[in-house]
């Protein structure tokens, strides 16, 4: 027999391994959703599988009595809409403070420290003032999002910047080139992919804002929806959103990577660093 | 062309470089040798312009050299000087880029289709055409060394600086890189100044061979003098059948310097 370390699991059998806690999971859920029903056939707390689904149904394939709209997606699609606004401005802002800030010593010495306090306040502190400032409306949940991941996008830019190697920069100005073109074609191109991870390792942050501003004030949403139905202890739409939200995650993140892998061929493929 | 008027290079109380009295002629190919630590590197970032002497002046034709890089100083490092994210013939063509004026750095129309036609040459003479949509990361240490080499000729310097730029390559490449060296330089008629370890390699390729050493040392304070050209040696010819003829004369007045070369680092 060999040492418990030395031993490794082969394809079949190592995907098998990976989907044994899950499958037991679901069936703990299960035993348990059914045990509870039948001592009480209006638990809410464990909702079976049917339930879901059939919840899932109503909000998702039949348009609200009340609006005419498809809950599910109107709530999806405005979520989505402000985690991408929110990312997007804090990954642009984020790249343009990074680089400058890294590649400019005299910025650099000017900002950084700056930076470094803005980064450890902590976002959903500020919420109300944001509320108070910009108002109730989209605009500040997106500004939640923005000021809790570009403060981190930022620095890991700047970081990023300070790890090419001087001998390019260098070796560009040898070859006659400026500041600007060394920083545009020399820094820029090489961060771009480091920007896309920082963007990937920055969602699971985005997305507690997100939800956590529209638990707050909002009139659709996935965080608003599931902060909405709590009222009801309708946990037949929380699990699946929750489930939803988590998809849609893990979906964003794949495509990311993907997404670096193919644009950039020449680093070294994101997930594997 | 270049000349050093008693350089110094200090760190605080360390000092590096002493006494540093040369002068060089354009087209000089010089070679220095010397223990690691001993400055041969720092004198070289002098040239470049990433360091400044200490004391005294080192100038360019009559002028105090500027103490940042530009185009009249070319480099080629050990590692780390091509652009990973450019294809071969991409980090070729950023040599012209580089060299016009603007604010991006790119080529477009007629300016592009130019420096496309000259990086294509120089990749046929450095012998480097088939891999020219590689990226670096592809290519073997040696492809490498050549084509940051070609970046740095294209770009005709007026001196090119060589920091140890075979360091990391297998002997037999090494051959390859020291006869490619070699014609660029015999091509192109541009001073050069090689650091390197080996000093096999100083006699071979250089016209001048420079050896840094301490004239003076203190056992108790090691960086209370630092090191100078203890050898100025003209080597004269460079082409491969005289060069045992040179290595022989010279080699046998110079013992201390293969056991120089074992010192450690002080």
């Amino acid at each position: 027999m060999k040492r418990i370390l030395n031993l490794q699991a082969r394809r079949p059998l190592a995907v098998l391994l990976g989907l044994l806690p899950i499958v037991l999971l679901i069936v703990v859920y299960s035993i348990a959703s059914d045990a509870r029903l039948k001592a009480n056939p209006s638990d809410k707390l464990l909702p079976s599988f049917t339930q879901m689904a059939s919840s899932m149904e109503r909000m998702a394939l039949q348009p609200n009595q009340r609006t005419g709209q498809y809950l599910f997606w109107e709530d999806t699609s405005a979520s989505l809409k402000r985690l991408a606004y929110g990312v997007l401005i804090a990954a642009a802002l984020g790249l343009f403070i990074g680089v400058l800030t890294g590649s400019i010593p005299l910025l650099g010495s000017t900002f950084s420290p700056l930076l470094t306090i803005i980064s450890l306040i902590p976002p959903l502190a500020i919420l109300p003032i944001l509320f108070i400032v910009v108002g109730l409306g989209e605009f500040s949940k997106i500004a939640l999002i923005v000021l809790g991941i570009t403060p981190f996008i930022a620095r890991d830019i700047q970081r990023r910047t300070h790890e090419i190697p001087s001998e390019q920069l260098v070796k560009a100005q040898t070859l006659g080139a400026n500041s600007s073109q060394v920083i545009i074609r020399v820094i820029l191109p090489q961060l771009m992919p480091k920007l896309i991870d920082a963007v990937r390792l920055s969602l699971g942050a985005g997305w507690l804002f997100l939800i956590a501003s529209e638990a707050i004030a909002s009139t659709e949403g996935l965080g608003y929806r599931i902060f909405l139905v709590r009222r009801y202890m309708s946990m037949d739409v929380i699990i699946p959103y929750v489930i939803w939200i988590t998809l849609l995650a893990f979906l964003i993140d794949w495509l990311l990577a993907k997404f670096n892998q193919k644009l950039f061929p020449w680093h070294k493929s994101g997930g594997q660093r | 062309m270049i000349e050093a008027k008693n350089v110094w290079k200090k760190y605080g109380d360390q000092v590096v470089l002493e006494r540093i009295n040369v002068s060089v002629q354009e087209g000089e190919f010089v070679t220095l040798v010397g223990a690691s630590g001993c400055g041969k590197s720092t004198f070289l970032k002098m040239l470049l312009g990433t360091e400044t002497p200490s004391q005294g002046e080192l100038l360019m034709n009559g002028k105090q050299i500027r103490d940042e890089p530009d185009r009249d100083r070319g480099i080629v490092f050990q590692q780390y000087s091509v652009f990973p994210h450019m294809t071969v013939l991409e980090n070729v063509m950023a040599t012209k880029a580089f060299a016009r004026k603007g604010l991006t750095g790119y080529l477009f129309g007629e300016s592009r289709k130019e420096a496309r036609e000259e990086a294509l040459h120089m990749l046929e003479q450095v012998g480097l055409s088939q891999s020219r949509d590689k990226y670096p990361d592809a290519l073997s240490g040696g492809m490498q060394q050549r084509l940051a080499i070609a970046q740095a000729f294209l770009a005709k310097p007026r001196i090119l600086l060589l920091d140890e730029p075979f360091g990391a390559l297998d002997p037999g490449i090494r051959q390859d890189m020291h006869a490619l060296v070699l014609d660029l330089w015999k091509a192109y008629k541009m001073t050069v100044f090689m650091v390197t370890h080996d000093i096999k390699e100083g006699f071979y390729l250089g016209t001048r061979l420079w050896v840094f050493d301490k004239n003076r040392d203190d056992p108790h304070a090691p960086g209370r003098f630092g090191a100078s050209i203890t050898f100025d040696l003209p080597v004269g010819k460079v082409d491969h059948d005289t060069y045992q003829q040179i290595d022989n004369r010279i080699r046998p007045a110079m013992v201390p310097v293969p056991m120089f070369m074992e010192k450690p680092d002080a």
